[in-house]
């Protein structure tokens, strides 16, 4: 299968700040590739060099097999772009942006009109089309832009956080609309905070820790270290001091960790009884309230691999959103 | 790729979003109504004094006209990052950038045409050389569009453009022999006032209006060309350097 995207030993720095440091891989025609990483890992200055708003200080790129090292926009015909943010044209409607950006990509007239119909159709706000895109909710906005980076149909289509600001039903149509677009042959680009986003909607994840891939590769194999691995969640009040120095000492096969306030987490080679566990907690003035066991998922494999709790890596995002 | 659609689409949209908004076409209007009336009202001599003030009213309007507007166009855009939008658009930065600033540079024109038409009233303009006028005002609305764009790119906030705008406008009012001769600058500014490119298009209006010119025409043109040349190269090696960083 042909090659969509190559990228061989990125580099990028801003002054002393290297924020791509020698990223390699491949993303393969009508692939869903997922880049996954905490803020200010480099996953938007990775996109910026891949769609030609950015330069590499070194490395290669290649987009459709253009060239596009030293000529950043080389491959942008074939390429559609959904930004972290809304950058549409807030003074026109709509309809009037759908057609704008069709327009930039050389689609003639009649052709530009009917795919923006069909765009606002198939994202709900067809009511909305004539209204200025300044006074859209932030959902209506996130959808519109994601409307504007298809609406020329490109063979490689990439999204920077498509679905952070908007609501779940919103969430599930783009998601739906991203499977459907893959299905007709575009190869998907995608970075996230949402492990279960990444998990649900790419063939292959890179994880992205300050600026270096730590891990690359498709979601099963991913998943396969920790396949035999037995989790167990304990929710707990008014556990004693020194608990898991007690628990690991009675029960010396099995791991203990204690990943937030009133929760334990018990993780083992083998099946995990919850009987005795549940016992100890108990003979130890503990009140369990739920011990449920766990299937092993990529946020473990996320977690273990970057050090990043997955759960701060989503917070950190929405802060920054909330912020700017 | 059809890039003429591009091309197109981005003029209009500037046009239609910028220059066609109420206040823009009111601007266009009274400011040179303004100029006109204050240079009149101040020389103090009679109507026959419409001729001479007129290449300077045209070249200011032209002037203001088309560098105010780019930084709405430009840094606004920039600013609020819908710039980056027709960075990623599959067109050369060269056209991109033409069609970013033909709408100032028919704005502009259109300015120098509103004292014309208003000297009209007072005036006979039989004896303008119009071709030269007409070429002249192109060369003006294209050269200040893309002194404009400079400072535009060279800007990070709106505010930043409109002030380094200023330091370059209100200068050459007075350095660049729109209303007060050259020969009569103080002679420590004067080579300054050829260091300026609407010098140049100064006295090409002046030939065209009263035939009080001091330069060839054709020497005229070609320095304006070769201010328009380096001012639109310069902007561009600022975009690629600055915001394809």
């Amino acid at each position: 299968m042909k090659e969509a995207i190559f990228v061989d030993n990125l580099v990028k720095r801003f002054e002393s700040v290297t924020a791509v440091a020698g990223v390699s891989f491949s993303v393969r025609q009508g692939e869903r590739f997922g880049f996954l990483g905490p803020n200010g890992a480099g996953k938007t200055t990775t996109i910026n060099l891949l769609t030609g708003l950015a330069r590499p200080d070194a490395g290669t790129i290649r987009i459709g097999g253009i060239p596009c090292t030293d000529k950043p926009g080389a491959g942008q015909h074939l390429i559609g772009v959904v930004p972290d943010e809304s950058n549409l044209y807030p003074e026109l409607s709509g309809f009037d942006n759908l057609c704008f950006c069709g327009a930039l990509y050389g689609l003639e007239k009649r052709q530009r009109v009917r795919r923006a119909h069909n765009l606002l159709e198939a994202f709900g706000l067809t009511p909305a089309a004539d209204r200025k895109f300044g006074g859209y909710s932030k959902g209506m906005k996130r959808k519109l832009t994601i409307a504007a980076g298809i609406i020329h149909r490109p063979a490689i289509l990439f999204l920077d956080e498509p679905t952070t600001g908007i609501d779940v039903a919103s969430a599930r149509k783009v998601r739906q609309l991203i499977a459907e677009l893959n299905r007709t042959g575009t190869t998907i680009f995608l970075t996230t905070h949402y492990i279960e986003e990444a998990q649900r909607l790419c063939d292959r994840i890179a994880f992205i820790v300050d600026g270096h891939i730590v891990a690359i590769d498709t979601v099963d194999h991913l998943l396969q270290p920790i396949q035999q691995t037995h989790v167990l969640l304990i929710a707990c009040t008014d556990a004693p001091s020194g608990i898991l120095n007690h628990l690991s000492e009675a029960f010396p096969r099995l791991g203990f960790t204690i990943p937030r306030l009133g929760q334990i987490r018990v993780e083992s080679a083998t099946p995990v009884g919850v009987g005795p566990l549940v016992r100890f907690l108990e003979d130890r003035g503990a009140e369990v309230a739920e011990a449920r066991r766990v299937r092993p998922s990529l946020e473990e494999v996320f977690v273990r691999i970057t050090g990043v709790e997955a759960d701060a890596m989503g917070r950190e995002k929405i802060t920054r959103k909330g912020s700017s | 790729m059809k890039r003429w659609i591009a091309f197109w689409n981005i003029l209009a949209k500037d046009v239609r979003t910028y220059y066609l908004k109420p206040p823009n076409v009111s601007w266009g209007i009274i400011f040179p109504l303004a100029w006109t009336g204050m240079f009149f009202i101040k020389s103090g001599s009679g109507l026959e004094s419409i001729l001479a003030i007129l290449p300077g009213v045209v070249a200011v309007s032209i002037l203001f006209g088309t560098t105010s507007m780019l930084a709405v166009t430009v840094t606004f855009e920039k600013k609020n990052r819908s710039f980056e939008r027709l960075l990623l658009a599959p067109i050369p930065l060269e056209l991109l950038m033409i069609a970013k600033t033909g709408g100032a540079i028919a704005f502009g024109v259109v300015n120098a045409f509103v004292p014309v038409a208003m000297a009209a009233f007072f005036v006979d303009l039989s004896g303008v050389a119009w071709g030269v006028f007409l070429s002249s005002v192109c060369m003006i609305a294209v050269v200040s569009t893309f002194l404009g764009l400079f400072i535009a790119v060279a800007a990070s906030e709106v505010f930043e453009a409109q002030t380094f705008s200023n330091f370059f406008r209100f200068p050459m009012i007075f350095l660049c022999g729109l209303f007060f001769p050259i020969d009569q600058l103080p002679l420590f500014v004067k080579p300054l006032a050829y260091v300026l490119p609407l010098t140049y298009g100064a006295d090409l209006l002046h030939g065209a209006v009263h035939g009080g010119h001091h330069m060839p025409f054709s020497l005229d043109f070609f320095i304006l060309g070769l201010f328009c040349a380096t001012l639109f190269a310069a902007s561009l090696w600022n975009i690629r350097r600055r915001w394809i960083v």
